[in-house]
Formats: structure tokens, sequence, C-alpha cells
């Protein structure tokens, strides 16, 4: 990279340096061109996150129960008002009150927060959909790639709607299609279930209780959710598998049939081995977007029945949106980002380690 | 790459092999099974969109209900929801919002990226880590000290005023001086004219956001657009400098030596030599971040209290489901059109490359 710094050949250099100097000629063009981006992120990403860490620690934000109280120093006229209150530091109380759900601070969240069931339906929600996401991926990118098929070039414009819609969108129009009086979900199954004579189902895909599996501790919004989030989520993986696939050369499959492998033996031993190295960070990249895919839980089941479907971001936001509790949602985004740091970790290891596979 | 191009060559001549009748016929099905599947949705807003009746509530399924019309859409456009509001007012909030963050993120993040992609120096490692660790996490998860910090920034409007048009001045002063002089040489490339067009639009909005009158008379920063806007880069940069990183990483560094070795400058390298081959690049981290501010949701709702500023996404989380109140569904669906069309055209423009970045890039929404 000496090559970047021409500097060194004018003659302006000449003169006798220190290692000080020389150590900043060599930096000075990398620190001007970082340095905006350094300053705004400083001031608007790293210091909130140092501050979110130091309210974790504090009683931020209980203004309401004390009624009149302000966490606001500056009043009007510039000067504190009277019924200013510095946040208290309070120790690991937020963390604890979360993971071990305190009975009291449980009640004042309205008396469905568990987090271990939160943290367990989470990693459930992200896994089961990235699954299906994969494997439907794949199989439909197969099927697109079969030679002599009518239509690709129609059916691969059609497949790529989903991802093109906006997310909030996509997660509202599914919400009102899951509606259970006016929903278009309820009135196709009607559709098909009438001319047997059987009565029309108003099925409450949202509000139901009783689990529609016993013995899968699931509610029905999350088979509803599950739905709308793989009609979003496949066609991505088709496409990363479909760009995958074109790349494999045909005389693999012509070798293999001229040694008599059958087509199934065709798809485990050649394709999938070589789709790998493109799906494992498409996989990861879906793995870290579902865990926080706020749009579709949020605006579908909104976390319920009973706040069985919450997922942590969305538990995050209620905690300041509906509870004002800012302290505890200060503590409860650590500990999402502490979840975070090991899927983060293994990403950035698998990504890397593919990047040097050999096809 | 010749894969590729053989795979294409073979494909126009597939005659080849041909498909057994009923290989075909059950192949078909089950592709038009997987079309109906991803068309119902949206064929079912559309024909709800068209329905003349303004029921409330839809009660049957078809697919173009009679006498269609596009009352609904004018109706949205009128007033969408109970505030008193205009589409078109939701619509320049958004605007603005999503404009203003997506072109300075890019601004800021491209000349990161660029030294991330390039230069090597102490701590470079480590900075890279910390700014994709940033994207990573989830932008609610941030909303607590965003909350916080920008509630307590409270001045008095007059002063506001004055800043964001000073703010402004020297923007627009320092794009100018940036952009030409290298006009006057008739050196500028793309890259300067680009440089200027953002740089223009960004101080004439903060000029204009000065001029405006002010609505009330202490201005709270959470409370405004313009806090939103800073909540928003907040998550925006990292994934600019991140995802703008991974396509300069892909360009090849050939012709920057050979420019360094005529004589450029860094600075002549990077905007008459990376900045055009990166063009498509800054166009998709755009727009990328441009859907990102136009459909962001859960800081603009924590956020604003005035009618006056919300957006369109804030305004179709009102239309839906069980907190429409009496607002039809036909409206609804009118909306939620209007709401994607422009971004899902520009994505079907971008797509080649759009796709190619989403692996490359991060994962933030």
């Amino acid at each position: 990279m000496a090559t970047t710094n021409p500097e060194l050949a004018s003659p302006t250099t000449r003169a006798p340096r220190s290692a000080l100097r020389e150590g900043w000629k060599q930096l000075r063009t990398p620190i001007i061109y970082l340095l905006p981006a350094l300053v705004i992120m400083m001031v608007v990403t790293f210091y909130p996150l140092a501050f979110q860490v130091w309210m974790s620690f504090t009683d931020y934000g209980v203004i309401k129960e004390e009624g009149k109280q302000t966490l606001n120093p500056f009043g009007p006229g510039g000067t504190t008002p009277p019924n200013y209150r510095p946040a208290q530091f309070v120790g690991f109380k937020n963390y604890l009150d979360i993971i071990t759900n305190n009975p009291q601070f449980v009640a004042r969240l309205g008396g469905n927060f568990d987090f271990w069931r939160l943290l367990a339906f989470n990693l459930w929600w992200t896994f089961s959909n990235v699954g299906f996401h994969v494997a439907l991926g794949i199989i439909i990118a197969v099927l697109l790639n079969v030679e002599g098929l009518w239509g690709r070039k129609i059916y691969r414009a059609i497949y790529i709607l989903p991802m093109v819609l906006p997310n909030i969108v996509v997660a509202t129009v599914w919400r009102n299609m899951f509606d259970d009086q006016y929903g278009s979900i309820n009135q196709l199954i009607n559709l098909f279930i009438t001319p047997f004579g059987l009565d029309p189902v108003q099925i409450r895909w949202f509000n139901q209780i009783q689990d529609p599996i016993p013995g899968i501790g699931l509610p029905l919004s999350y088979y509803a959710m599950l739905i709308a989030n793989i009609w979003l989520g496949w066609p991505f993986m088709t496409i990363v598998a479909t760009g995958a696939l074109q790349s494999i050369p045909k005389e693999m499959y012509e070798a293999a049939s001229i040694d008599g492998a059958t087509s199934m033996q065709q798809f485990w031993r050649i394709t999938l081995p070589l789709l790998r190295p493109a799906m494992v960070p498409a996989a990861m990249v879906g793995i870290v977007t579902t865990f926080n895919l706020f749009h579709v839980i949020y605006f579908m089941s909104g976390g319920g029945p009973l706040g069985r479907t919450e997922i942590m971001v969305t538990q995050a936001f209620k905690l300041i949106n509906v509870n004002q509790l800012y302290g505890v949602a200060a503590a409860f985004s650590v500990i999402i980002a502490l979840v975070l740091i090991p899927i983060f970790l293994i990403t950035n290891k698998i990504s890397r380690a593919t990047e040097s596979y050999d096809v | 790459m010749s894969s590729v191009t053989t795979q294409r060559r073979s494909g126009s001549t597939a005659a080849g092999r041909r498909l057994k009748w009923w290989q075909q016929l059950v192949l078909q099905a089950i592709c038009l099974f997987i079309a109906a599947t991803v068309l119902f949705p949206v064929l079912w807003i559309v024909s709800m969109s068209l329905d003349p009746r303004n029921i409330s509530r839809p009660t049957e399924l078809n697919l173009i209900p009679p006498g269609a019309s596009l009352q609904a859409y004018l109706q949205v456009l009128d007033r969408p929801t109970a505030n008193p509001v205009t589409f078109a007012e939701l619509a320049f909030n958004s605007l603005r919002l999503a404009g203003g963050v997506s072109a300075f993120a890019l601004l800021i993040g491209v000349s990161a990226a660029y030294a991330f992609s390039r230069f090597k120096f102490p701590g470079r490692q480590f900075m890279m880590i910390a700014v994709l660790a940033i994207t990573v996490l989830p932008s609610v998860a941030t909303i607590a000290p965003l909350f916080a910090l920008l509630n307590s920034i409270r001045i008095s409007s007059a002063i506001m005023s004055i800043v964001l048009i000073l703010a402004g001045l020297m923007l627009l002063g320092l794009t100018l001086f940036a952009v030409v002089p290298a006009i006057r040489l008739g050196s500028a490339g793309p890259g300067n004219y680009f440089f200027g067009a953002v740089g223009l639009v960004i101080s004439l909005g903060l000029i204009y956001g000065g001029l405006a009158p002010a609505r009330s008379e202490i201005f709270v920063l959470r409370n405004s657009l313009l806090g939103v806007g800073i909540a928003m880069v907040s998550g925006a940069l990292p994934f600019a400098i991140w995802n703008l990183k991974g396509y300069l990483d892909t360009i090849p560094k050939e012709l920057e030596e050979a420019a360094i070795i005529d004589g450029a400058s860094p600075n002549q390298v990077f905007f008459q030599i990376v900045l055009p081959l990166a063009t498509p690049a800054l166009a998709v981290t755009g727009f990328l971040g441009f859907t990102g501010g136009w459909t962001e949701f859960f800081l603009s709702w924590q956020f604003l209290t005035d009618p006056k500023d919300f957006t369109l996404a804030m305004s179709l989380y009102n239309m839906t489901g069980q907190y429409a109140g009496q607002i039809p569904w036909s409206r609804f669906a009118a909306f939620s059109i209007l709401l994607s069309l422009p971004v899902a055209i520009v994505y079907l423009l971008l797509q080649r490359y759009i796709i190619g970045g989403l692996t490359l890039g991060g994962v933030k929404g």
C-alpha cells in the first residue's frame, strides 16, 4: 500500500523527519477519509451505546408512578425545574428482575412476561423460519433450473415479488389476511370446505389461546406468522441458490449419470455439497434478520396471545413504548446484544471459513 | 462466468433434453401453485383497493370487485387517517426522513468505506469489527438511550431556526468549495457532481427547515423529524459503510495503481476513479437506506407526537387490523399499494445489483 502515498516522492518531504512524522505521513490519508464517519459515529452510535450501559444500571424513567417528576434537567429559561429528579443507581437490579422474572416486575408489565420462555421462543422462531426458507429456497431453485421447463422466466419474475414489497406492508397485509372475521384466509378455507356441507369456520388466528397441536406449546398465532414469514423469506434463498446452481458445471452431472447415479443421488452428492458455500452465509444473514424481525411479530400478533409470541426486540420496544421503563429497557437491550454476540461471532467465522472453500 | 454463458447457450437451444409430457405437467402444476401462493396476497390487496362500495370490511373473495373504481385511492390521497393531514404531507415527511438519512449516510460512509477497503492502518481490524457488530445489533435495542439523549436536547425555536440556517449555509459553502473549482478546471467527474448534488439537497433542506415557521416555543430535538433522522443515522451509517466496503472490495485495484503511477493524488483517485466505478454500489446502498427510512416505524412512533410530523409507515399501522377503527379496508389496501409502489419499482430496476450485494453487505433491516 506504499503506492497509495505519493507524497513520499514529492520534494517537500526531503527535510529530516522523525519516526513520528513518518507515521503521521502514513496515517494522514486514512484518517482524513475516516474522520467524518468516525466523529459522527462517536456521537450518534457509540456514545448512546455507552449511555445505554450506564442507563441499564439506573432506575431511569420511573416517572410515571411518582407523579409529576421529570428526568429532564433543562427547564424553560435554562434553569433546572424543581421537580427534576436524577436517575438513581440501582446496581444489577434491572438485570436480575429480567432474568429471574421477579414477580413484582412481571406484574408491572401485565403479568405475561417470562424471560426464558421469550428467549426460547425467539430462538425457535428463528431456526424454524430459516429452516423452511433454506429448504424451500433450494427446492424451488432446483425446480426452476430443470431444463426444458416452460415459462421459467415468467416464474422467476413472479417469485421475486415478496422481496420487492416493503416488510412493513407485507406484515400489515398478512395481519389483515388472517383477520378472524374479514380475513381472506378464513374466507379461502370456507370456499373449500362449504361445498362439502361443512359449516363455515371462523378461526381466531391471533387470539386463540388453546394450542392447535397438543403437546407442542406453540399458539396458533405462531403458525400464522410462520406462514407469512415463509412467504416473505424463501425467494431470497431461491435467488442465492439459483446463482450457485448455475455455476455448477454440467459435466459433473453428465459424468455422474454415465457412472449410473440416479437423479436423487446426484442431488444429494453433487447439488447440495456445491450449494453449501453459497447457502451457509445466506442462512446466517437470514438467522440474524429473523432473530430481529420486528415488523412481522409486532404488526401481526403484537406478541399475543398472552405475550407468548413476543420476541426480544418487540418486548424491548414495549418496555419503552408501553411501560416507559427506560432503565429496564436498556438492560434488556444489553441482554439482546449479549445473545447476539455469539451468533455474530459464529456468522463471522463461518462466512469467512466458506470464502476459502474450494469448489 | 464461463459456465453461466454455456448455460445460457444451451438454454436457448434447450430442445436437447426434452421433458416427458407428464413431467412437464407435474412441474407446471407445482410452479403454478407456488405462483398462486405468491400472488394471492398481492391480488387480494389490489382487488380490495379497487372496491367501489367503500365497505368497511371485505366479506367475500373477488378478483375484480363489481364496478371497480379508483375511489379508495382518491380518498386516501385526500385524508388517509383520522388526523387532519393529507397523503402528500405524510409522504413528504417520509421522503425527507428517508432521503435525508440515506444521503447523509452515503456521503459520510463512502469515504470511510474507501479507507477500510484500501488503506492499511493500525486499528483497522478493530474498527471494522466495531462497525460490523453495530450492523448486527437491532436498531430497536438502541431506542432507550437515543430517546433519553435526544429528549434532553431542548432549545428555543428561534435559536434552532438560526442554527439550521447556519448549518445549511455552511454545508452549502463547503459543497460549492469542494465542487466548483473542479468544474471550473474542467476536471469534474461524476463523483464531483454526485457530491455536489447531495450536498446541495441537504443544505437546502436544512435552510428550508430553518425558515419554516416554528410550531412551539421550545424545540425538543426528540419530538422532530430531525431527531428521528439523527437516531436513524446511528444505525444507517454503519450499515452504509459496511455495505459499501463490501462492494469496493470487489473493484480491482489495478486502475487506481495505474493512476497513482501517473501521478494522481489520493483525492483524485477517489473522486475520479473509485466513485464513478462505485456508482451501482452507491445507488444500491442509497436505495436500501432509503427503503429503511421510508418504512421506518418504531423510532418515529416512539419519538413523534405532532400529527404534522407523522410518516406513511406510522399511518399504515393506524389503519391495520383492530387499530383501524372506522377506516375502510379498501383505503388500507390503496394506502399500502401507494406506500410500496415507489420502493418496489426502484427495487425491480436495481434488482441485479441489489441481489449481488445482499449477501455481501450487512443484515440490518
